[in-house]
This record gives C-alpha cells, sequence and structure tokens, in this order.
C-alpha cells in the first residue's frame, strides 16, 4: 500500500514519504496547518487512492475519548426495563459502538480520520493513548476485548488550539502543511479546474498572493479561499482584463469568497482609499 | 546508526526520545524510503520532530550532521532610519551632527552600519570604529550616554534601554513544565466559582430521589456537570529583564493553563501599548489590538498581568516611549483603561518586593493599578493575588447583590 497523491490531490514529496511511513509502520500520523491547506481533505484522498473505507470522527469540545469507544445508555435500559421491554435483559443492545470499534472491526483495513482533535478536553489525546498504542480495547459491560484485526490507518488532525501531551506525540508522525508555493498552487488548481483560462489564473494568484502580504488581515485567503474565489470567477466568466489590478479598484472582484471579515473588507478599502488619495496628492 | 545525529538533536533541546528514534530505525528497516537524501530527510523529519515550532531547529542540525555545514548565522537585521533620527535630533550636540553629515548623511550612516554589523565578528569593546560596547562610535550600548541605542546586549544592565533593534525570537513561554507547579496549582486553585452549566449529562442521584418519591415512578433526573466558571486574561511580559524570571513564568503559566478553562493569554514587551500578541513567533505579524481585547473580554473576566515593572519612566509615561515602536499614546493610558475596564486585576511581580522601592517605573504602575494590586510572584504573594480576585466586587457596580444579614 502506497500513497502517490491523486488525480484530485497534489501531494508534496514530503508529505507523501510521511503518509507511506505512516501506513507502513502502522502508527497515526498527526497533521497540522493553517486552516484550509487541506488537512480533512487528506484523509479522504488517501482512503480513496488505497481503496480504503474511511470513518471520520470529528471532534468537539464536548466529545470525550470514550465516545470513541464505546457508549453504553443505561438510562436507555432503565427506561426500557420500567416499560418491561423484553430487550432490557440484553445488555448489548444498550452498547453503541463508537469510530473506533467501527475502524477496529472493520471488514477492510480502513482509514481512520480523527478531526480537530485539538477542540476536546486537554485529557483527550491522553485517555486514548493505549487504544490507539495497541488499538484493542475492554469492554466492560460485555466483558469482552476489541481488538483490531488489522491496524486501521489513522490520520488526525490538529489546528493547534491546544498544545498535544508529549507522551501522543511520541507516538505519532508528524507533518506540517506548509502554505503551498506558486508552482504548487498552479499545480493545485490545475488539478481543480483542467483547462482553466491560464491568463486569468496567473492574474488570480497575483491578486491573491498579495492580498496574503497586506499586513494586518485578520484571516489570511487560503487554498480553499482561493478555489472558491476561481470558481465563482469562472462561473461569472469575468475577463482577465478587469482583474488586472487597477490602482482606483483595490478591492478584488467577488472578494466576499476571499476575505471573510467585515474587519478585512474595511481594511482593504481603507488601504485601497489611501492609495488612491496618494495617487492624486503626487 | 544516527547516534551523533540524536544526540545532536537532543543537544539542539528538540525533544526527541529513544522512542521516536527506534521508530525511524524501524522505517529505515521496513524500507519505506527509497535510499535518497530528500526522503531521508522527510522520513527523519516526520518521526522526531512533532512541533512545527522545531522544525527549524531541526533543518539547521540536520545540514550540520550530514553535511558538515556551518551553523547558519544570524539573518540580517533592517534597522529603521526613522529611530536613529528621532535620537539623535534629541541628544546629539550640533558638532556630532555636523560630523554625522561628514560621513555622508544618515542613509549613509545607516549603509556603514549594517556593513560593519557584517563584518564584524565576536565580542568588541571600547575603540572608536565596531559597533559594541563603551566606545564612542555611534552605534552600540553601555556607552557614555545612557539612553544610547541598544543593539543585542545579551544581559540589560538595570533592565533599561531606550530602543531595542534586535528582532529576537523571544521564546514562547512552554506551558509543559510539569515539576513544582503543584504548589502553584494549589494556590490557583482558590480562585474556583463552581456553577452547572451547559448539557445535562450527569446523573442526579438526589434529584431523581426525590422526582421518583414525588411521582410514584422512576423518573430519572439529570444535570449539567460542575465546572469552574471562573474566566481569566493573562497577560505576560516577555523578554528583556524578563528573561531571568522566565523558568518561573513558565511554571506559573502552566499551573494556570491546567487550572482554568477559560484561559486566554497575551504577551506584550515592559508595558502594554496598542497592541499584544499571542505568538512570540509571529509578534510582528499577528498581532491585536489592545483596544479589541477590550472589547472582546467581558468585565467579568479576571485579569492577571506578570511582569517586573522595570523599564525607563518613559516606557510609561511618555507618548513614543516604548522600546519597540512609535506608541502615539503612553503606556499609563493603556493600563490605565484596562484596570478601569476590569475590575478584578492583580499585577505579579517577579522582583522581590524589597527591590520594588529602587524601581520608579514600578511605582509608577502600582499607582496605576493600585498599590494594593501588586503581588510578588511567590506562593504566598500568588495566594494574597488569588484571594484579592476573589474578593467581592468593590466600587460602585457590585457584580453580585450583597448578602442578606444573617438573622439574630
Amino acid at each position: 500500500m502506497r500513497f502517490e497523491g491523486t488525480e484530485n490531490y497534489v501531494a508534496t514529496a514530503d508529505l507523501k514519504v510521511a503518509v507511506n511511513a505512516a501506513i507502513t509502520l502502522e502508527r497515526p500520523l498527526l497533521i497540522k496547518g493553517e486552516p484550509g491547506t487541506g488537512k480533512t481533505v487528506l484523509a479522504i484522498e488517501v482512503a480513496r487512492a488505497l481503496g480504503a473505507p474511511l470513518i471520520e470522527w470529528h471532534i468537539k469540545s464536548t466529545t470525550k475519548a470514550a465516545q470513541g469507544l464505546y457508549e453504553y445508555d443505561a438510562v436507555m435500559r432503565l427506561r426500557d426495563s420500567q416499560l418491561g421491554d423484553p430487550r432490557s435483559s440484553d445488555i448489548a443492545h444498550y452498547i453503541k459502538r463508537g469510530k473506533l470499534w467501527d475502524s477496529f472491526e472493520a471488514p477492510v483495513r480502513p482509514v481512520l480520520l480523527i478531526d480537530e482533535i485539538d477542540k476536546a478536553d486537554i485529557e483527550f489525546p491522553n485517555d486514548l493513548l493505549q487504544e490507539l498504542d495497541r488499538m484493542e480495547f475492554y469492554v466492560y459491560e460485555l466483558d469482552r476485548t476489541v481488538k483490531a484485526a488489522r491496524r486501521p490507518i489513522v490520520l488526525i488532525t490538529s489546528n493547534n488550539e491546544k498544545e498535544l501531551p508529549d507522551a501522543f506525540l511520541r507516538r505519532c508522525f508528524f507533518h506540517y502543511i506548509r502554505f503551498p508555493d506558486e508552482a504548487t498552487m498552479q499545480q493545485i488548481i490545475e488539478v481543480h479546474f483542467p483547462g482553466v483560462k491560464q491568463r486569468l489564473v496567473n492574474e488570480a494568484l497575483q491578486v491573491f498572493f498579495e492580498l496574503r502580504q497586506v499586513p494586518g488581515l485578520k484571516k489570511k485567503p487560503s487554498t480553499s479561499e482561493l478555489l472558491d474565489w476561481l470558481k465563482l470567477l469562472l462561473a461569472d466568466d469575468i475577463d482577465p482584463a478587469a482583474l488586472r489590478r487597477d490602482p482606483s479598484k483595490m478591492i478584488p472582484t467577488l472578494h466576499g469568497a476571499l476575505l471573510k471579515n467585515e474587519q478585512d473588507v474595511q481594511l482593504i478599502e481603507r488601504l485601497a482609499f489611501l492609495q488612491r488619495r496618494e495617487q492624486r496628492g503626487g | 546508526m544516527f547516534q551523533r545525529f540524536f544526540a545532536e538533536l537532543r543537544a539542539a533541546r528538540i525533544p526527541v526520545s529513544l522512542k521516536e528514534y527506534l521508530l525511524l530505525i524501524e522505517s529505515m528497516d521496513r524500507a519505506v524510503i527509497d535510499a535518497r537524501v530528500e526522503d531521508f530527510y522527510y522520513l527523519a523529519r516526520a518521526s522526531l520532530v512533532k512541533d512545527e515550532r522545531h522544525i527549524d531547529r531541526f533543518d539547521r542540525v540536520f545540514g550540520q550532521v550530514f553535511k558538515g555545514l556551518d551553523g547558519v548565522t544570524a539573518a540580517t537585521v533592517e534597522l529603521p532610519a526613522e529611530w536613529l533620527r528621532n535620537v539623535a535630533a534629541r541628544y546629539l550636540t550640533d558638532e556630532e551632527k555636523a560630523q554625522i553629515e561628514a560621513l555622508g548623511g544618515w542613509d549613509r550612516l545607516m549603509e556603514t552600519l549594517r556593513e560593519r554589523l557584517r563584518e564584524q565578528r565576536g565580542r568588541h569593546e571600547g575603540g572608536t570604529k565596531w559597533i559594541g560596547s563603551g566606545g564612542t562610535s555611534p552605534f552600540g550600548n553601555q556607552g557614555y550616554n545612557p539612553e544610547g541605542v541598544r543593539i543585542g546586549q545579551p544581559k540589560g544592565g538595570q533592565g533599561r534601554a531606550v530602543k531595542v533593534w534586535d528582532q529576537r525570537e523571544y521564546r514562547n513561554l512552554d506551558d509543559s513544565v510539569e515539576l513544582g507547579t503543584r504548589n502553584i496549582k494549589i494556590a490557583l486553585r482558590r480562585l474556583r466559582k463552581f456553577a452547572r452549566t451547559g448539557a445535562p449529562d450527569e446523573f442526579d442521584l438526589g434529584g431523581t430521589i426525590d422526582q421518583t418519591a414525588r411521582h410514584g415512578y422512576l423518573d430519572i433526573q439529570m444535570r449539567p456537570e460542575r465546572r469552574n466558571t471562573i474566566k481569566v486574561l493573562l497577560f505576560l511580559d516577555i523578554g528583556g529583564s524578563m528573561d531571568g524570571h522566565i523558568r518561573l513564568c513558565e511554571e506559573m503559566f502552566s499551573a494556570a493553563r491546567s487550572e482554568f478553562k477559560h484561559l486566554d493569554h497575551f504577551y506584550f514587551h515592559n508595558c502594554l501599548y496598542e497592541y499584544v500578541w499571542k505568538d512570540n513567533h509571529r509578534r510582528h505579524a499577528d498581532r491585536t489590538s489592545t483596544a479589541e481585547v477590550l472589547r472582546k473580554y467581558p468585565r467579568d473576566y479576571k485579569v492577571v498581568i506578570v511582569g517586573d515593572a522595570a523599564m525607563s519612566p518613559y516606557e510609561i509615561t511618555q507618548p513614543g516611549g516604548s522600546i519597540e515602536h512609535m506608541n502615539d499614546e503612553p503606556g499609563a493610558i493603556w493600563l490605565k483603561r484596562i484596570a478601569d475596564n476590569y475590575e478584578h486585576l492583580v499585577w505579579l511581580n517577579p522582583t522581590p518586593r524589597p527591590q520594588w522601592a529602587h524601581s520608579p517605573s514600578c511605582g509608577l504602575i502600582r499607582d496605576i493599578v493600585g498599590p494594593q494590586r501588586m503581588f510578588e510572584l511567590t506562593l504566598g504573594g500568588l495566594d494574597g493575588a488569588m484571594r484579592e480576585l476573589s474578593a467581592r466586587a468593590r466600587g460602585n457596580a457590585p457584580l453580585l447583590p450583597p448578602l442578606p444579614a444573617p438573622l439574630d
């Protein structure tokens, strides 16, 4: 099993090495990077390239580690027994499998995505140490151990909102997805919009990278925003000449796709205003 | 196999463990990669480095070990010309100004400085040409003029400087220090206010018994988990004279991080001005305006400022007094705004209390935040600070209604 990127996803050489190391050595791969650089998409594409099923576990601030294993719904059982439901005599009816259990007992080796692990409580990664290391856990209610027949490929993404514990990091491979340079960006666009008018792309990329240079933006536009913007530009069939930086119009066309924060839009507008005034003065 | 590499990584203080080293060896053994240097580099990086902040250091070690390269020298510094001009306008005599003109004017001077910074190797003291300390060259520190321009002085004499040029990458405070934080945690524990909020996901035994007895059938009651609802905003002074206290601050930060669920932190340098920042590596790119902090965090936040309050008094009282940028409003105004906005505020000072009297800036800050609100950063001081923070709101706007008087 080797991952070489797909027709939909441009993987850099270092990313390929990291993914393949994780696949071969059956260790989790921790992915960090700016929001919108394709961390979650990577898992989808790895699953597709390997022909493996994808099991996604999205973490929220209220998610507990035990929910990934299983949940025992005691309240439901108590209610059922009050109503005399015969099912209440078998505890197995009230055990709900979690995503980890699903991935351990999947018929083919799956890809397990633990998305945004930093959203959860600080203790969350620690609670999963043994389970991810040995790929097994014990179910008290059923008195049996669930063990992975084939160790799933585990991809974990993090947005760096919380530090992860050292003991957890020791067990993972790590990759930081850097923001793609212009050449890689061209490739990515080519993959998503094949045959897109080259001139339009050049103009758009220039505007995009200049926009990223503007100091003080709350949220710099990233790859996913660029792709959305291009989609809009293509749909509207914008003439590349209209994109070319007319100094009196610094705000790019259809900027709503690129700038997600009204303060950022104001900032750009202010800059444009200053520039115009300077030109008139000089 | 790569023992030297491993040892060098540890020497560069990248936290690699034996487990990771074995993982790398195993990966090599299982032929994850082809025998190419780049692939080996990627693999080593993926298995040994677990934090993007260490990648830079890792790259340097890798280069040294596998190519025999010299350590990468520090990046060249950009020198903002208008600072020099401002300083000169205030302190140089006409004669000296004329000399500067003779050297070819300011731009030429900056060019010379840049060149000398490049040429110069090693430490230098005295003399009239090289940049160093104690000389009469226009560049350097600890010279005859106590308010001279400081260029990279590792230990601040009195912890004061008028301008620091070095774009130093201040260390981010590391909150993983566990050792010795237990005592601090216990002191912080004083600051607690439990409340049940959020989704009801805890079984309420008392309530269930009560409701079941009332209704005559089993009526399960759930309630939300009990959580500490104290919200804390932490401002940390970083760099300069705080370097000596970094260990203590790390411990404090680490303990606070794990103790409070709602904790947000910002860094500042010496005095609070119009912006603060969250990440020291990106402090010049990614900063938050202090006004926004005031807007974003409601008044019921408890504010803890950690700093030694040692700076030149200008940095507090004068517009443009900041050692790092041109500030339009003096630090005192910003401090006052914060102190006025947040009723619960303490200033923790890592220098011992007896020394406070010798530092005029410390007195100024105590006047602004309130003399009873500055505490020593010791266990005792911390305890007092937490008492101050949890004390009932004083002044005109009590946050909680007063308790009814006990009946006789």
